[in-house]
């Protein structure tokens, strides 16, 4: 099975949320102070990736998009088991909308031409969009599931069990199929020592904007007017006491004053 | 784009009744029709009983489409009837609920209409200069908002829940009710639903509880969860947890509170041994009271919280539970 893997390069979603800041005039968020990660749902989607190549092989083929991808941080996919990884950088990219990037990604996968399965986050960290995936699938004209916990091939089809707020459905589909993946899935892996010195030993293939034929790939269909952090202000009130136990009688002595519980 | 005009909602429907937050994008359509001097639309599919409903939520008219291949719910089928109906309204804005078939459908219809979408919304207005819809979503986990144009007709949004407010119902308002017939051809439906496994568990529904015990990593054990369900029956809640405790098996991914998991807004919410990432807290934010128990004076959760206590909640607990069940 050719397993196509969308994985990107982001500021690091887990940093404290007093790190976050925002430079107004461009635009641009970073966390101060941590290194940036791959995206944790593409990091799923290895995982399903690299599940489904241990039970019936196959290749995996990882592709980034993005401007200053950081080697150390882009070969992870790799380290963890991944089999290649295509870097698509060029800052043309990302001069446009999130459709663009969606193209560009199409672009790169129909030129890469032997795919069964396409495999998304369900969300990037950064957007929080969940339109890549689905954008991708409507791009080549295959069918789309979203938010997979389980991804089991049958003959030449899947079959996908799909989170919802109630549990799961159970989705069959022919390949190849674009699947986004949720963290249901499973924890990621851990890069292994030998994970890590083959990973060292792959050169990223690397695609401009010409060698995908992007031409006419940007988009603007949709504009960012601004990016602002919201505030709150909370003033939380501690509950005094010498011990815990103390404490945990004063706050419900004080949640009941108020009427709170 | 002069041709698109109006504002459509696509009610979702369960049971014979449209879902809460169908009811809050109309309560929003209304406001931001009203403010365009345009029409209301309701998109449903199903039955056309449902039109009064939407007709009563706010709705100037009511497009239905009826076919019995849409009874079950598949999306590719979804999607072809949508587009269809929408290219017979054609709207200038399309409002769907950020629900499970929501965000589904809604990135493949705007591909589909060649126009684009905004997923999560959490402020819609229109811009008082170019009539444009300014389309406020939470991105960098929660830690920030992005308010986005689409420069294309029709621009399509989905709406956080309980983030917009629905209308009194009026059951005397009267609007027209317009049939589309879906001609659906069977074989667009590739990817199609076989099963659906319910695993919510028993006892008062999380999106509904007025009390919610929350915990996280902290946690430690699904042993360490029984307890907090101890609590949360004492309270009448329900139990919510953060992602690490469901991925770890404590609890059931259903309880997962957060931008990934459910959007909740109870009177209390108690969080326990929950860092309070930006990511978490997208689920909770819209609580009314937050009261936090953990041992890291500087965890996130303290600057939401209203009531805390700095401590090890294995000690706190026990002691905030006997006191409670004294008074
Ligand atoms: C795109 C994206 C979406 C996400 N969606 C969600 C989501 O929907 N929901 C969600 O929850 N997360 C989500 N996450 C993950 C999120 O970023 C955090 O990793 C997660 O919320 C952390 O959970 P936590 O607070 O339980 O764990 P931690 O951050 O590890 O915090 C554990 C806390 O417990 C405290 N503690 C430990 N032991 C004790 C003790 N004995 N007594 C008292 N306190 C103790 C610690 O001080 C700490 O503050 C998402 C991440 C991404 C990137
Ligand atoms: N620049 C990119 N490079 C590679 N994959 C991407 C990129 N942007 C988005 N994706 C993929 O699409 C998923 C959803 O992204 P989004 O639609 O932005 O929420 C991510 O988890 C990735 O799998």
């Amino acid at each position: 099975m050719n397993i196509i893997v969308c994985v990107k390069q982001v500021i690091d979603p887990e940093a404290p949320p007093a790190s976050f800041k925002i430079d107004a005039a461009t635009n641009k968020a970073e966390m101060k102070g941590a290194a940036p990660v791959i995206d944790p749902y593409g990091e799923y989607a290895v995982e399903a990736a690299l599940k489904l190549k241990e039970a019936r092989g196959g290749k995996i083929t990882i592709l980034t998009l993005g401007v200053n991808l950081l080697r150390e941080v882009v070969k992870k996919p790799l380290a963890m088991g991944a089999d290649e990884l295509i870097l698509l950088e060029d800052e043309i990219f990302t001069s446009g909308d999130n459709g663009s990037i969606a193209n560009a990604l199409a672009l790169a996968i129909k030129k890469k031409g032997e795919y069964d399965l396409i495999l998304c986050g369900r969300e990037a960290s950064d957007t929080n969009a969940g339109q890549t995936g689905p954008a991708i699938a409507e791009l080549l004209g295959i069918p789309c599931i979203i938010l997979a916990r389980k991804i089991e091939p049958i003959d030449d089809k899947i079959k996908v069990e799909r989170v919802n707020s109630l549990g799961y459905d159970v989705i069959e589909s022919p390949l190849p199929a674009v699947v986004t993946v949720s963290n249901e899935v499973g924890q990621p892996r851990y890069p292994t020592i030998k994970g890590i010195m083959a990973a060292k030993k792959i050169e990223p293939i690397i695609w401009k904007a010409g060698d995908i034929g992007y031409e006419t790939g940007i988009s603007n269909k949709t504009k960012l007017q601004k990016l602002f952090q919201p505030v709150h202000e909370a003033k939380c009130e501690f509950a005094a006491g010498e011990t815990p136990e103390e404490m945990a009688v004063n706050l419900a002595l004080k949640l009941r004053e108020a009427k709170i519980v | 784009m002069s041709e698109y005009k109006g504002v459509a909602v696509y009610c979702e429907a369960k049971n014979d009744k449209i879902l809460p937050i169908a009811a809050e994008g109309l309560g929003i359509g209304r406001k931001l029709a009203e403010s365009l001097g345009q029409e209301l639309a309701a998109v449903i599919i199903g039955d056309k009983a449902l039109a009064q409903q939407a007709i009563a939520a706010g709705a100037d008219k009511a497009y239905v489409i009826e076919d019995a291949q849409l009874k079950e719910y598949q999306p590719d089928a979804y999607i072809s009837a949508l587009e269809k109906a929408i290219k017979q309204i054609q709207p200038q804005i399309v409002i769907l609920g950020q629900t499970d078939s929501g965000r589904e459908l809604v990135t493949r219809l705007a591909y589909r209409l060649n126009t684009a979408a905004t997923l999560d919304c959490v402020d819609l207005a229109i811009d008082t200069g170019t009539k444009r819809l300014l389309q406020t979503k939470p991105v960098y986990g929660g830690n920030a908002q992005a308010v986005i144009i689409t420069e294309t007709d029709p621009q399509i949004v989905t709406i956080r829940t309980k983030a917009f407010a629905a209308l009194t119902p009026d059951a005397s308002r009267k609007g027209e009710v317009v049939s589309i017939p879906a001609g659906l051809d069977s074989s667009i439906i590739k990817a199609k639903i076989v099963n659906r496994v319910v695993e919510e568990v028993a006892g008062i529904k999380l999106e509904d509880a007025r009390v919610v015990v929350a915990g996280g990593r902290g946690i430690g054990s699904a042993d360490g969860f029984k307890q907090l369900d101890e609590m949360a029956k004492l309270l009448k809640g329900a139990v919510g947890a953060s992602r690490p405790a469901c991925d770890n098996n404590w609890i059931s991914d259903t309880a997962q509170v957060g931008l990934t998991g459910k959007i909740i807004a109870p009177e209390v919410y108690i969080a326990v041994a929950i860092s309070g990432s930006s990511q978490h807290m997208s689920g909770c934010s819209g609580a009314k009271t937050i009261v936090a128990v953990n041992k890291d004076k500087e965890a996130n959760i303290f600057r939401h919280a209203r009531y805390g206590v700095v401590g090890d909640w294995k000690k706190v607990l026990p002691a905030f539970v006997q006191k409670l069940k004294e008074l």
